[in-house]
């Protein structure tokens, strides 16, 4: 009877630690890809933080603008001097959560498919969006996977006639992010 | 008896546990601990240097802080035309202009060269511009400083008022130009810059008339929108240093003051401006400027940059950018 007790004891203790797993990043990758038949751009971030409740589902993610790498210099200045005018909106967030988290075993290596319901802030403008994506878990670590489009013009991003045909009305943004357990 | 504390306790990690478990049914309450996570977690102090202090390199005719990034190529042209007073028979000054023809480089983030073709006095520059102070938003270093340098050969042939006898060196034809930039970007709309900057012809027309000009400019911008500003550049002579108009002992040059507009599209930026001075090198704008905007003598003119990407930056090789 004692060992049984003791027994439950350790396998609760250990489900509810093994519940309260967060898994986190600071060095997270985004990419985002407008595609004219004028013109590509694409331009890399790699110091997203993020951090995802394996128990909750809960996920944040914070996007710092300035981050974002640019192939032409003049036009990283202009993604932040013109578009997302980052000295006002220094950074997009999206805070929500797997809605189908039960689905997934974080304790069993593979890869799950996942459905992200939340707020998505970019340019001082929230909506609420559903992201698809996939969670691969791989030991202590869990890599993030989603694409989705963003529309310019849902979030208050102003392009003028000019660079109309240059810059595409829907933005590819794709997250593909490592995290680790925390 | 020992059993039942165990029990006891077993039932209450129980109840932990499920209780535990509802708190975070609450969504936005656990996003919100996992937002404030995120902010403690990168709250370290953003101090990132401060960009875009003025639009383009050139304020309007001088220097501004701003350098050409790294890898990338700035083709420019500088236009100035004739005085706008003088009438449609000129067409306003359009008839007679004088062009600069240059290409900057930036082969690192903190030294830029560039070189041009002005075919004021058919001359030739060159110059090199360092950072060595960059202004940090968040705190820190409160301005950027950078020292520019420049040297400049005039070809034309050797002036009427030189004696056959007397021989007209190579050395003759140079001047050189040291200038700091002091910047401060106060906001978003507003920046403001200091130029002490120093000019050394090696030869002057007159006697009594200096070799070494020593100025003290300021300029600045304003932001009207995000894609065009309003800007002013004015260098103010100390008295004593102040050369001669050519051919004229007893009438100094002028102080240049320039008021400009940049407008920027894509991959261009334009800069038209007024000023007094028709010539674009520091050379002549600084210590060789003749008219007056007193008596109404302004050139209407205008720079067009264009920058190319020529060593692509680190991490765009498999990049989707390429389209053909």
């Amino acid at each position: 009877m004692k060992r049984t007790m003791i027994a439950v004891l350790i396998i609760c203790s250990t489900a509810v630690s093994g519940y309260a797993q967060k898994y986190m990043t600071r060095t997270g990758k985004v990419t985002f890809f407008s595609s004219t038949p004028v013109e590509n751009i694409e331009a890399f971030n790699n110091e997203v933080s993020g951090v995802v409740d394996a128990k909750s589902g809960d996920v944040a993610f914070i996007v710092p603008i300035k981050s974002f790498k640019f192939e032409k210099a003049l036009m990283q200045e202009h993604f932040n001097e013109n578009y997302m005018e980052s000295d006002k909106y220094p950074k997009a967030d999206f805070k929500g959560k797997i809605s189908n988290v039960g689905d997934i075993n974080f304790a069993k290596d593979g890869t799950y498919n996942t459905r992200l319901q939340g707020k998505l802030t970019i340019h001082g403008v929230t909506k609420d969006v559903t992201l698809p994506g996939s969670v691969t878990v791989k030991g202590n670590s869990v890599t993030a996977n989603s694409k989705f489009n963003v529309k310019t013009a849902d979030y208050g991003i102003k392009i003028p006639s000019v660079a109309e045909n240059k810059i595409a009305k829907q933005i590819e943004v794709t997250v593909n992010t490592i995290l680790n357990q925390k | 008896m020992h059993i039942k504390p165990i029990i006891l306790s077993s039932i209450f990690l129980f109840t932990a546990s499920f209780y535990a478990n509802a708190q975070v049914e609450d969504t936005a309450e656990g996003n919100d601990d996992l937002m404030a996570m995120l902010e403690s977690e990168s709250a370290k102090p953003v101090r990132e240097y401060t960009t875009a202090t003025f639009k383009t390199t050139r304020i309007a005719n001088g220097h501004s802080i701003e350098n050409t990034a790294k890898g990338v190529l700035d083709f420019r042209i500088n236009h100035r035309f004739g005085l706008l007073h003088s009438g449609v028979k000129d067409f306003f000054g359009l008839d007679g202009a004088t062009t600069r023809i240059g290409f900057d480089y930036g082969i690192t983030d903190w030294l830029m060269i560039g070189m041009g073709r002005s075919s004021f006095m058919k001359e030739y520059d060159g110059f090199a511009k360092v950072r060595l102070l960059r202004q940090r938003d968040g705190g820190g270093m409160p301005f950027s400083l950078s020292y520019v340098g420049a040297i400049s050969v005039q070809t034309m042939d050797k002036p009427a008022y030189i004696p056959d006898s007397v021989e007209y060196y190579f050395s003759n034809r140079l001047a050189y130009v040291n200038q700091l930039l002091i910047a401060r970007k106060f906001s978003n709309a507003f920046s403001l810059q200091l130029m002490p900057t120093h000019v050394h012809y090696n030869l002057v027309n007159f006697k009594n008339e200096p070799n070494d000009v020593v100025a003290l400019g300021i300029g600045g911008r304003v932001k009207l929108s995000n894609r065009i500003s309003l800007t002013a550049e004015w260098y103010y002579q100390i008295e004593g240093t102040k050369r001669f108009v050519e051919g004229q002992p007893n009438v100094m040059t002028k102080n240049p003051l320039t008021i400009g507009f940049d407008i920027e599209t894509g991959g261009h930026v334009f800069q038209l401006l007024f000023s007094n001075s028709t010539a674009i090198s520091e050379r002549n704008l600084v210590g060789q400027t003749v008219n007056d905007w007193g008596d109404g003598d302004i050139h209407f003119g205008f720079n067009i940059s264009r920058v190319f990407t020529v060593v692509k930056p680190k991490g765009f090789e498999n990049s989707r950018n390429k389209i053909w």
